[in-house]
Protein backbone atom coordinates (compact mmCIF):
# COMPACT_ATOMS: atom_id res chain seq x y z
CA UNK A 1 0.00 0.00 0.00
CA UNK A 2 2.90 2.71 0.82
CA UNK A 3 4.51 1.64 -2.05
CA UNK A 4 1.22 2.84 -4.05
CA UNK A 5 1.32 5.95 -2.41
CA UNK A 6 4.75 6.55 -2.69
CA UNK A 7 4.35 5.82 -6.59
CA UNK A 8 1.79 8.80 -6.85
CA UNK A 9 3.23 11.21 -4.69
CA UNK A 10 5.79 10.83 -6.58
CA UNK A 11 3.79 11.24 -9.69
CA UNK A 12 2.17 13.94 -8.85
CA UNK A 13 5.13 15.72 -7.59
CA UNK A 14 6.79 15.36 -10.84
CA UNK A 15 3.35 16.76 -12.48
CA UNK A 16 3.20 19.80 -10.20
CA UNK A 17 6.93 20.39 -11.12
CA UNK A 18 6.64 20.12 -15.02
CA UNK A 19 3.38 22.49 -14.77
CA UNK A 20 5.78 25.09 -12.62
CA UNK A 21 8.55 24.57 -14.99
CA UNK A 22 6.00 25.27 -17.85
CA UNK A 23 4.64 28.57 -16.05
CA UNK A 24 7.85 29.75 -15.56
CA UNK A 25 8.87 29.42 -19.07
CA UNK A 26 5.51 31.75 -19.70
CA UNK A 27 6.06 34.34 -17.27
CA UNK A 28 9.69 34.74 -18.59
CA UNK A 29 8.54 34.89 -22.48
CA UNK A 30 5.72 37.38 -22.19
CA UNK A 31 8.80 39.25 -19.96
CA UNK A 32 10.88 39.29 -23.35
CA UNK A 33 7.97 40.23 -25.29
CA UNK A 34 7.39 43.33 -23.48
CA UNK A 35 11.17 44.21 -22.96
CA UNK A 36 11.19 43.48 -26.61
CA UNK A 37 9.45 46.34 -27.71
CA UNK A 38 9.82 48.90 -24.87
CA UNK A 39 12.57 51.32 -25.73
CA UNK A 40 15.53 51.68 -25.53
CA UNK A 41 16.61 49.10 -27.56
CA UNK A 42 19.98 48.14 -27.15
CA UNK A 43 21.31 47.81 -30.46
CA UNK A 44 24.62 47.82 -29.84
CA UNK A 45 23.48 43.89 -27.68
CA UNK A 46 21.45 43.24 -30.30
CA UNK A 47 24.50 43.35 -33.09
CA UNK A 48 26.78 41.46 -31.47
CA UNK A 49 24.34 38.44 -30.54
CA UNK A 50 23.68 38.60 -34.23
CA UNK A 51 27.41 38.52 -34.96
CA UNK A 52 27.46 35.36 -32.55
CA UNK A 53 24.20 33.57 -33.82
CA UNK A 54 24.55 34.36 -37.56
CA UNK A 55 28.02 35.08 -38.81
CA UNK A 56 29.72 32.77 -37.11
CA UNK A 57 27.34 29.91 -37.95
CA UNK A 58 28.07 30.10 -41.65
CA UNK A 59 30.86 27.92 -41.80
CA UNK A 60 29.03 25.13 -39.95
CA UNK A 61 25.60 25.73 -41.64
CA UNK A 62 27.35 25.65 -45.31
CA UNK A 63 29.05 22.51 -44.70
CA UNK A 64 26.04 20.48 -43.50
CA UNK A 65 23.70 22.48 -46.11
CA UNK A 66 26.58 21.70 -48.88
CA UNK A 67 26.84 18.04 -47.90
CA UNK A 68 23.18 17.28 -47.17
CA UNK A 69 22.38 18.54 -50.83
CA UNK A 70 24.91 16.25 -52.43
CA UNK A 71 24.45 13.13 -50.84
CA UNK A 72 20.48 13.72 -51.11
CA UNK A 73 21.27 13.90 -55.15
CA UNK A 74 23.00 10.67 -54.97
CA UNK A 75 20.27 8.70 -53.01
CA UNK A 76 16.95 10.35 -54.65
CA UNK A 77 18.75 9.88 -57.89
CA UNK A 78 19.52 6.33 -56.83
CA UNK A 79 15.71 6.24 -56.55
CA UNK A 80 14.65 7.72 -58.99
CA UNK A 81 16.47 5.94 -61.84
CA UNK A 82 14.28 2.92 -61.19
CA UNK A 83 11.39 4.90 -63.64
CA UNK A 84 13.91 7.09 -65.45
CA UNK A 85 12.88 10.74 -63.93
CA UNK A 86 16.26 11.22 -63.05
CA UNK A 87 15.19 14.98 -64.26
CA UNK A 88 13.46 15.49 -61.22
CA UNK A 89 16.29 15.04 -59.06
CA UNK A 90 16.87 18.78 -58.80
CA UNK A 91 13.73 19.90 -57.88
CA UNK A 92 13.08 17.39 -55.49
CA UNK A 93 16.03 17.96 -53.53
CA UNK A 94 15.51 21.78 -53.94
CA UNK A 95 12.08 21.49 -51.71
CA UNK A 96 13.03 19.38 -49.52
CA UNK A 97 16.05 21.73 -48.49
CA UNK A 98 13.04 24.48 -49.06
CA UNK A 99 10.38 23.28 -46.87
CA UNK A 100 12.44 21.00 -44.90
CA UNK A 101 15.97 20.01 -44.32
CA UNK A 102 17.09 23.81 -44.63
CA UNK A 103 15.11 24.75 -42.02
CA UNK A 104 15.59 22.18 -39.61
CA UNK A 105 19.34 21.10 -39.78
CA UNK A 106 20.18 25.12 -39.60
CA UNK A 107 17.95 25.04 -36.52
CA UNK A 108 19.55 21.91 -34.95
CA UNK A 109 23.22 23.22 -35.73
CA UNK A 110 22.81 26.60 -34.58
CA UNK A 111 21.09 25.10 -31.32
CA UNK A 112 24.86 22.56 -31.01
CA UNK A 113 26.58 26.11 -31.54
CA UNK A 114 25.01 29.51 -30.35
CA UNK A 115 21.63 27.48 -27.79
CA UNK A 116 24.14 25.85 -25.78
CA UNK A 117 26.60 28.45 -25.87
CA UNK A 118 23.39 30.59 -24.44
CA UNK A 119 22.82 28.37 -21.90
CA UNK A 120 26.29 27.91 -20.53
CA UNK A 121 27.51 31.66 -20.56
CA UNK A 122 24.20 32.73 -18.99
CA UNK A 123 24.18 30.17 -16.56
CA UNK A 124 27.83 30.96 -15.93
CA UNK A 125 26.62 34.53 -15.32
CA UNK A 126 24.14 33.45 -12.55
CA UNK A 127 26.24 31.24 -10.86
CA UNK A 128 29.18 33.64 -10.74
CA UNK A 129 26.39 36.93 -9.50
CA UNK A 130 26.74 39.00 -12.87
CA UNK A 131 22.78 38.63 -12.83
CA UNK A 132 22.47 39.66 -9.31
CA UNK A 133 25.09 42.59 -10.28
CA UNK A 134 23.00 43.50 -13.46
CA UNK A 135 19.43 43.79 -10.54
CA UNK A 136 21.68 45.78 -8.47
CA UNK A 137 22.72 48.10 -11.18
CA UNK A 138 19.33 48.19 -12.24
CA UNK A 139 19.94 47.05 -15.61
CA UNK A 140 17.23 44.50 -16.57
CA UNK A 141 18.75 41.43 -17.38
CA UNK A 142 15.97 40.46 -19.73
CA UNK A 143 16.30 43.18 -21.58
CA UNK A 144 20.11 43.09 -21.63
CA UNK A 145 21.21 39.60 -21.92
CA UNK A 146 17.81 37.64 -23.06
CA UNK A 147 16.17 40.19 -25.65
CA UNK A 148 19.19 40.62 -27.87
CA UNK A 149 19.59 37.00 -28.13
CA UNK A 150 16.14 36.18 -28.91
CA UNK A 151 15.81 38.83 -31.91
CA UNK A 152 19.08 37.30 -33.52
CA UNK A 153 17.86 33.92 -33.14
CA UNK A 154 14.87 34.96 -34.92
CA UNK A 155 16.55 37.30 -37.45
CA UNK A 156 19.40 35.32 -38.15
CA UNK A 157 18.04 31.54 -38.92
CA UNK A 158 16.01 32.52 -41.84
CA UNK A 159 19.04 34.29 -43.15
CA UNK A 160 21.27 31.09 -42.25
CA UNK A 161 18.50 28.93 -43.83
CA UNK A 162 18.70 30.93 -47.18
CA UNK A 163 22.80 30.41 -47.22
CA UNK A 164 21.55 26.68 -46.02
CA UNK A 165 19.65 26.02 -48.94
CA UNK A 166 21.53 27.60 -51.72
CA UNK A 167 24.84 26.17 -50.82
CA UNK A 168 22.47 22.24 -50.48
CA UNK A 169 21.05 23.35 -54.43
CA UNK A 170 24.57 23.51 -55.40
CA UNK A 171 25.76 20.72 -53.90
CA UNK A 172 22.88 18.51 -55.91
CA UNK A 173 23.88 20.83 -59.31
CA UNK A 174 27.39 19.27 -59.19
CA UNK A 175 26.40 15.75 -58.21
CA UNK A 176 23.84 15.86 -60.44
CA UNK A 177 25.06 17.49 -63.69
CA UNK A 178 28.99 16.55 -63.98
CA UNK A 179 29.25 13.61 -61.61
CA UNK A 180 25.60 11.47 -62.42
CA UNK A 181 25.02 12.74 -65.92
CA UNK A 182 21.26 14.45 -65.53
CA UNK A 183 20.68 16.35 -68.30
CA UNK A 184 21.48 20.25 -67.02
CA UNK A 185 18.53 21.72 -68.97
CA UNK A 186 16.20 19.41 -67.29
CA UNK A 187 17.58 19.69 -63.92
CA UNK A 188 17.54 23.51 -63.73
CA UNK A 189 14.08 24.11 -65.45
CA UNK A 190 12.27 21.41 -63.30
CA UNK A 191 13.69 23.18 -60.31
CA UNK A 192 12.29 26.67 -61.58
CA UNK A 193 8.73 24.73 -61.89
CA UNK A 194 8.32 22.66 -59.21
CA UNK A 195 9.73 25.21 -56.68
CA UNK A 196 7.18 27.71 -55.73
CA UNK A 197 8.09 31.09 -53.48
CA UNK A 198 5.87 29.76 -50.66
CA UNK A 199 7.90 26.73 -50.69
CA UNK A 200 10.81 28.91 -49.59
CA UNK A 201 8.95 31.75 -47.88
CA UNK A 202 6.93 29.04 -45.33
CA UNK A 203 10.59 27.42 -44.81
CA UNK A 204 11.94 30.98 -43.64
CA UNK A 205 9.01 31.33 -41.19
CA UNK A 206 9.58 27.93 -39.96
CA UNK A 207 12.99 29.08 -39.82
CA UNK A 208 12.44 32.14 -37.43
CA UNK A 209 10.05 29.98 -35.07
CA UNK A 210 13.13 27.43 -34.39
CA UNK A 211 15.38 30.42 -33.97
CA UNK A 212 12.84 31.17 -31.18
CA UNK A 213 12.94 28.44 -29.84
CA UNK A 214 16.70 27.70 -29.58
CA UNK A 215 17.31 30.86 -28.09
CA UNK A 216 14.84 30.99 -25.71
CA UNK A 217 15.38 27.28 -24.43
CA UNK A 218 18.68 28.52 -23.99
CA UNK A 219 18.26 31.78 -22.61
CA UNK A 220 15.86 30.35 -19.73
CA UNK A 221 18.02 27.04 -19.13
CA UNK A 222 20.93 29.20 -18.73
CA UNK A 223 19.32 32.10 -16.94
CA UNK A 224 17.71 29.94 -14.05
CA UNK A 225 21.10 27.54 -13.49
CA UNK A 226 21.66 26.60 -9.63
CA UNK A 227 24.22 24.58 -8.38
CA UNK A 228 28.19 25.79 -9.52
CA UNK A 229 29.85 24.16 -12.68
CA UNK A 230 27.77 21.34 -12.60
CA UNK A 231 24.69 23.14 -12.89
CA UNK A 232 26.24 24.97 -16.14
CA UNK A 233 26.71 21.93 -17.40
CA UNK A 234 23.47 20.24 -17.05
CA UNK A 235 21.29 23.52 -18.23
CA UNK A 236 23.39 23.77 -21.13
CA UNK A 237 22.57 19.98 -22.13
CA UNK A 238 19.16 20.19 -21.30
CA UNK A 239 19.08 23.42 -23.42
CA UNK A 240 20.39 21.34 -25.96
CA UNK A 241 18.25 18.71 -25.70
CA UNK A 242 14.98 20.23 -25.18
CA UNK A 243 15.58 22.56 -28.13
CA UNK A 244 16.30 20.08 -30.39
CA UNK A 245 13.22 18.23 -29.26
CA UNK A 246 10.67 20.78 -29.68
CA UNK A 247 11.89 21.93 -32.99
CA UNK A 248 11.83 18.33 -34.56
CA UNK A 249 8.12 18.29 -32.86
CA UNK A 250 7.09 21.59 -33.58
CA UNK A 251 8.57 20.98 -36.95
CA UNK A 252 5.37 18.51 -38.12
CA UNK A 253 2.52 21.00 -36.65
CA UNK A 254 4.42 23.48 -38.29
CA UNK A 255 4.31 21.86 -42.04
CA UNK A 256 0.63 20.00 -41.24
CA UNK A 257 -0.25 23.52 -40.79
CA UNK A 258 1.73 25.77 -43.95
CA UNK A 259 1.80 23.28 -46.36
CA UNK B 1 19.17 55.16 7.21
CA UNK B 2 18.25 51.31 6.55
CA UNK B 3 16.50 49.56 8.84
CA UNK B 4 15.15 45.81 8.84
CA UNK B 5 11.74 44.98 10.64
CA UNK B 6 11.08 41.28 11.77
CA UNK B 7 12.48 39.80 8.79
CA UNK B 8 12.12 36.22 8.04
CA UNK B 9 12.88 33.87 5.26
CA UNK B 10 13.14 30.53 4.51
CA UNK B 11 14.35 28.11 1.95
CA UNK B 12 12.45 25.32 1.62
CA UNK B 13 12.19 24.04 5.36
CA UNK B 14 15.51 25.95 6.80
CA UNK B 15 14.50 28.94 8.35
CA UNK B 16 17.75 31.22 7.40
CA UNK B 17 16.06 34.43 8.99
CA UNK B 18 14.20 34.35 11.81
CA UNK B 19 12.12 37.64 13.17
CA UNK B 20 15.92 39.41 12.87
CA UNK B 21 15.70 43.20 13.30
CA UNK B 22 18.88 45.85 12.29
CA UNK B 23 19.04 49.00 12.21
CA UNK B 24 21.89 50.52 9.68
CA UNK B 25 23.37 54.15 10.29
CA UNK B 26 23.20 56.37 8.04
CA UNK B 27 27.24 57.51 6.93
CA UNK B 28 28.76 55.00 9.43
CA UNK B 29 30.42 51.60 8.35
CA UNK B 30 28.04 48.50 9.56
CA UNK B 31 29.92 44.99 9.69
CA UNK B 32 27.56 42.14 9.90
CA UNK B 33 29.46 38.94 11.04
CA UNK B 34 28.41 35.53 11.99
CA UNK B 35 29.55 31.71 10.98
CA UNK B 36 29.73 30.24 7.11
CA UNK B 37 26.32 29.73 5.78
CA UNK B 38 24.35 31.92 9.20
CA UNK B 39 22.64 33.49 6.70
CA UNK B 40 24.70 36.48 5.93
CA UNK B 41 24.56 37.08 2.03
CA UNK B 42 20.64 36.16 2.31
CA UNK B 43 20.43 39.35 4.51
CA UNK B 44 22.85 41.44 2.50
CA UNK B 45 20.40 40.87 -0.61
CA UNK B 46 17.30 41.31 1.27
CA UNK B 47 18.64 44.80 1.94
CA UNK B 48 18.94 45.62 -1.98
CA UNK B 49 15.49 43.30 -2.97
CA UNK B 50 17.47 40.74 -4.49
CA UNK B 51 15.44 38.49 -2.04
CA UNK B 52 11.64 38.95 -0.62
CA UNK B 53 11.48 38.42 2.51
CA UNK B 54 8.74 35.93 3.68
CA UNK B 55 7.69 38.12 6.49
CA UNK B 56 9.19 41.72 7.25
CA UNK B 57 9.88 45.14 5.85
CA UNK B 58 13.35 46.39 4.27
CA UNK B 59 12.88 50.08 4.73
CA UNK B 60 14.99 52.13 3.09
CA UNK B 61 15.19 55.59 4.07
CA UNK B 62 11.72 55.17 5.04
CA UNK B 63 10.59 53.56 1.83
CA UNK B 64 9.77 50.12 2.44
CA UNK B 65 11.07 48.19 -0.93
CA UNK B 66 9.60 44.76 -0.25
CA UNK B 67 6.35 46.48 -1.19
CA UNK B 68 7.92 48.80 -4.42
CA UNK B 69 7.15 47.97 -8.02
CA UNK B 70 9.94 46.95 -10.49
CA UNK B 71 10.41 50.67 -11.33
CA UNK B 72 10.50 51.98 -8.02
CA UNK B 73 12.68 49.21 -6.93
CA UNK B 74 15.30 50.26 -9.46
CA UNK B 75 14.80 53.85 -8.79
CA UNK B 76 15.73 52.72 -5.27
CA UNK B 77 18.77 50.68 -6.36
CA UNK B 78 20.03 53.48 -7.87
CA UNK B 79 21.40 55.04 -4.22
CA UNK B 80 23.05 51.39 -3.89
CA UNK B 81 26.55 49.92 -5.44
CA UNK B 82 27.66 46.11 -4.25
CA UNK B 83 30.68 44.41 -4.12
CA UNK B 84 30.04 40.81 -4.65
CA UNK B 85 32.10 38.30 -2.98
CA UNK B 86 33.85 37.19 -6.54
CA UNK B 87 33.22 41.06 -7.79
CA UNK B 88 30.71 39.69 -10.41
CA UNK B 89 32.59 41.70 -12.85
CA UNK B 90 31.19 40.86 -16.76
CA UNK B 91 33.73 38.47 -18.14
CA UNK B 92 32.80 39.47 -21.81
CA UNK B 93 33.90 43.39 -20.75
CA UNK B 94 37.01 44.79 -20.42
CA UNK B 95 37.50 46.71 -16.98
CA UNK B 96 36.65 50.21 -18.41
CA UNK B 97 33.74 48.68 -19.73
CA UNK B 98 32.36 47.08 -16.51
CA UNK B 99 32.76 50.57 -14.91
CA UNK B 100 31.32 52.20 -17.50
CA UNK B 101 28.71 49.73 -17.39
CA UNK B 102 25.82 51.84 -15.05
CA UNK B 103 26.71 55.31 -16.30
CA UNK B 104 25.97 54.12 -19.56
CA UNK B 105 23.16 52.44 -18.83
CA UNK B 106 21.27 54.84 -16.53
CA UNK B 107 22.91 58.52 -17.33
CA UNK B 108 23.67 60.72 -20.88
CA UNK B 109 26.78 60.91 -19.84
CA UNK B 110 29.19 62.09 -23.00
CA UNK B 111 31.92 59.58 -23.92
CA UNK B 112 34.71 61.68 -22.83
CA UNK B 113 32.83 62.31 -19.31
CA UNK B 114 32.36 58.60 -18.75
CA UNK B 115 36.18 58.23 -19.81
CA UNK B 116 36.57 60.73 -16.74
CA UNK B 117 34.89 58.93 -14.02
CA UNK B 118 36.08 55.54 -14.91
CA UNK B 119 39.74 57.03 -14.57
CA UNK B 120 38.80 58.75 -11.31
CA UNK B 121 37.53 55.86 -10.07
CA UNK B 122 40.02 53.63 -10.66
CA UNK B 123 42.83 55.64 -9.54
CA UNK B 124 40.75 55.81 -6.21
CA UNK B 125 41.46 52.09 -5.92
CA UNK B 126 44.54 52.26 -7.03
CA UNK B 127 44.72 50.52 -10.49
CA UNK B 128 45.18 53.45 -12.73
CA UNK B 129 45.99 51.88 -16.46
CA UNK B 130 43.90 48.84 -16.37
CA UNK B 131 41.28 49.88 -18.37
CA UNK B 132 41.65 47.45 -21.56
CA UNK B 133 42.27 44.03 -19.02
CA UNK B 134 40.06 41.53 -19.30
CA UNK B 135 38.74 40.16 -15.58
CA UNK B 136 40.43 36.89 -16.42
CA UNK B 137 43.33 38.78 -16.19
CA UNK B 138 43.35 39.99 -13.15
CA UNK B 139 44.22 38.36 -9.77
CA UNK B 140 41.29 38.58 -7.33
CA UNK B 141 42.30 41.28 -5.25
CA UNK B 142 42.36 43.32 -8.45
CA UNK B 143 38.79 42.24 -9.35
CA UNK B 144 37.63 42.99 -5.93
CA UNK B 145 39.03 46.46 -6.50
CA UNK B 146 37.62 46.91 -9.76
CA UNK B 147 34.70 45.58 -8.40
CA UNK B 148 34.44 48.38 -5.79
CA UNK B 149 35.45 51.01 -8.57
CA UNK B 150 32.23 50.01 -10.46
CA UNK B 151 30.19 50.03 -7.32
CA UNK B 152 31.20 53.36 -6.86
CA UNK B 153 30.97 54.62 -10.39
CA UNK B 154 27.32 56.22 -9.95
CA UNK B 155 28.70 57.82 -6.71
CA UNK B 156 26.25 55.85 -4.26
CA UNK B 157 25.21 56.55 -0.81
CA UNK B 158 25.14 53.02 0.16
CA UNK B 159 27.64 50.26 -0.45
CA UNK B 160 27.24 46.73 0.42
CA UNK B 161 30.32 45.12 0.65
CA UNK B 162 29.77 40.84 0.59
CA UNK B 163 32.54 38.95 2.28
CA UNK B 164 35.74 41.76 0.28
CA UNK B 165 38.39 39.81 2.07
CA UNK B 166 37.50 36.60 1.80
CA UNK B 167 40.37 34.54 -0.16
CA UNK B 168 42.87 37.31 -0.25
CA UNK B 169 46.25 37.06 1.07
CA UNK B 170 47.19 39.20 4.48
CA UNK B 171 48.42 42.12 2.90
CA UNK B 172 45.81 42.69 0.07
CA UNK B 173 43.09 41.59 3.24
CA UNK B 174 44.47 45.21 4.80
CA UNK B 175 44.95 46.87 1.15
CA UNK B 176 41.05 46.31 0.74
CA UNK B 177 40.08 47.07 4.15
CA UNK B 178 41.89 50.06 4.24
CA UNK B 179 40.47 51.13 0.44
CA UNK B 180 36.94 50.57 2.07
CA UNK B 181 37.79 53.02 4.97
CA UNK B 182 38.82 55.52 3.03
CA UNK B 183 36.63 55.26 0.16
CA UNK B 184 33.85 55.35 3.29
CA UNK B 185 35.47 58.71 4.73
CA UNK B 186 35.91 60.18 1.38
CA UNK B 187 32.37 59.74 0.13
CA UNK B 188 30.51 59.73 3.78
CA UNK B 189 28.82 56.48 2.65
CA UNK B 190 26.59 54.26 4.40
CA UNK B 191 28.37 50.79 4.23
CA UNK B 192 27.11 47.56 5.21
CA UNK B 193 30.41 45.00 5.25
CA UNK B 194 30.04 41.11 5.50
CA UNK B 195 33.26 39.82 7.29
CA UNK B 196 34.44 36.95 8.96
CA UNK B 197 38.33 38.30 9.83
CA UNK B 198 37.98 39.77 12.89
CA UNK B 199 40.59 42.14 12.39
CA UNK B 200 38.72 44.00 9.93
CA UNK B 201 35.95 44.52 12.22
CA UNK B 202 38.37 46.88 14.32
CA UNK B 203 39.93 48.59 11.42
CA UNK B 204 36.82 49.55 9.35
CA UNK B 205 33.61 49.42 11.68
CA UNK B 206 31.90 51.72 13.43
CA UNK B 207 29.05 49.20 14.78
CA UNK B 208 28.87 45.34 14.21
CA UNK B 209 25.76 43.23 14.30
CA UNK B 210 26.30 39.58 15.06
CA UNK B 211 23.53 37.15 13.33
CA UNK B 212 23.46 33.68 15.01
CA UNK B 213 20.13 31.86 14.51
CA UNK B 214 18.52 33.61 12.31
CA UNK B 215 18.55 37.04 14.80
CA UNK B 216 20.89 39.76 15.48
CA UNK B 217 22.18 38.27 18.88
CA UNK B 218 24.99 41.63 19.51
CA UNK B 219 25.05 45.32 18.21
CA UNK B 220 26.97 47.99 18.79
CA UNK B 221 30.32 49.73 18.51
CA UNK B 222 33.23 46.52 18.26
CA UNK B 223 34.52 47.50 21.42
CA UNK B 224 30.97 46.86 23.04
CA UNK B 225 30.45 43.65 20.83
CA UNK B 226 33.99 42.31 21.69
CA UNK B 227 33.59 42.14 25.40
CA UNK B 228 30.32 41.32 25.03
CA UNK B 229 29.06 38.67 27.76
CA UNK B 230 26.99 36.53 24.89
CA UNK B 231 28.79 33.12 24.91
CA UNK B 232 28.08 32.91 20.88
CA UNK B 233 29.83 36.12 20.96
CA UNK B 234 32.51 35.13 22.86
CA UNK B 235 33.18 31.83 21.29
CA UNK B 236 33.01 33.72 17.76
CA UNK B 237 35.88 36.36 18.62
CA UNK B 238 37.80 33.98 20.46
CA UNK B 239 37.36 31.06 17.44
CA UNK B 240 37.05 28.68 19.60
CA UNK B 241 35.70 25.03 19.54
CA UNK B 242 34.48 24.88 22.92
CA UNK B 243 30.85 26.91 22.87
CA UNK B 244 27.50 27.05 21.99
CA UNK B 245 28.27 27.20 18.00
CA UNK B 246 28.27 23.58 17.25
CA UNK B 247 30.53 22.83 14.13
CA UNK B 248 27.80 20.34 12.78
Amino acid sequence: MNSVIAFFDRFGRSIFSALEEMGRMLLLFLSVVAWAVRPPFKMRLIVKQMEFVGVKSIFVVVLTGLFTGMVMTLQICYGFRMFSAETLVGSTVALAMARELGPVLTALMVTARAGSAMAAELGTMRVTEQIDALYVMAANPVKTLIVPRVIAGITMLPVLTVVSVFVGVVGAYFVGVPILDINKGMFMKNMTTFVQLSDIYNGLVKAAFFGLILSFVGCYKGFNTTGGAEGVGKATTEAVVIAAITILISDYFLTALMF
Amino acid sequence: MIQLVDISKSFKTQKVLDGLNLTIEEGKTTIIIGRSGGGKSVLLKHIIGLIKPDQGKVLVDGDDITAMNDRDLNETRKKFGMLFQEAALFDSMNVFENVAFPLREHTRMKEPEIRERVRSRLQDVGLSGIEGKMPSELSGGMKKRVGLARAMAMQPQIVLFDEPTTGLDPVMTEAIDRLIFETQRKYNLTCVVISHDIKSIFSIGHQVAMLYDGKIIEFGAPEEVKNSENPVVQQFMAGSLEGPISIM
